[in-house]
């Protein structure tokens, strides 16, 4: 897959879900501890979002760091927009942060 | 592969002058680090936009010789 259907399929995805979670493994089996602090952080919240385990495609995996301009993964996207990876996630959900932003986009969360 | 605290800080102040930056080794193998980094620079920058700043000050090392960097980024006290 050469680099633009790479990132055709990353803004596809950002576009089609409110809240996606490029990430290694899958939620219910993230394979690193950076990808499960931010899957826990967004299942304390009780938010909806895709997973999407970038350990299945090396193009996607390198895709992501390109397209976000950040080295490494999880990388966070809410309505399109690349909120960070796991430090910045884990610091806006323990400051309350996370849930404002969610609230400002209009994305719904149980939490 | 693994990085020296002090080739992160010298990397980091190479990039960002005038950064003051405190580096913890946080397993001992030299692949887990967890750095807090103060500069005036970061003024107006919003946190993603600021540990981009010190992503690329590390030269593509972070993700390949450096695999875990847990970043605080903020700005001066009184800035």
């Amino acid at each position: 897959m050469d680099e633009n259907a790479t990132f055709a399929q990353i803004r596809r995805e950002i576009e089609d879900n409110p809240v996606v979670l490029f990430m290694k493994g899958t939620p219910v089996f993230p394979q690193c501890g950076f990808s499960a602090a931010v899957v826990h952080a967004l299942s304390q919240l009780g938010v909806k979002f895709k997973g999407i385990d970038v350990l299945v495609d090396p193009s996607l995996r390198d895709g992501v760091k390109q397209f976000s301009q950040w080295p490494t993964v999880p990388q966070l996207y809410v309505k399109g927009e690349f909120v960070g990876g796991c430090d910045i996630v884990r610091e806006m959900y323990e400051s309350g942060e996370l849930k404002t932003m969610l609230e400002e986009k209009g994305v719904e969360y149980a939490g | 592969m693994a990085m020296e605290s002090s080739e992160i800080e010298h990397l980091i102040k190479q990039a960002i002058p005038d950064a003051r930056v405190t580096i913890e080794d946080l397993r001992g193998d030299g692949d887990h680090y967890s750095a807090y980094v103060i500069s005036a620079e970061f003024e107006g920058k919003s946190r993603v936009q600021q540990h981009q700043m010190v992503y690329r000050a590390l030269q593509g090392k972070m993700g390949t010789a450096l695999h875990a960097l847990a970043l605080q980024t903020g700005v001066p006290e009184g800035a």
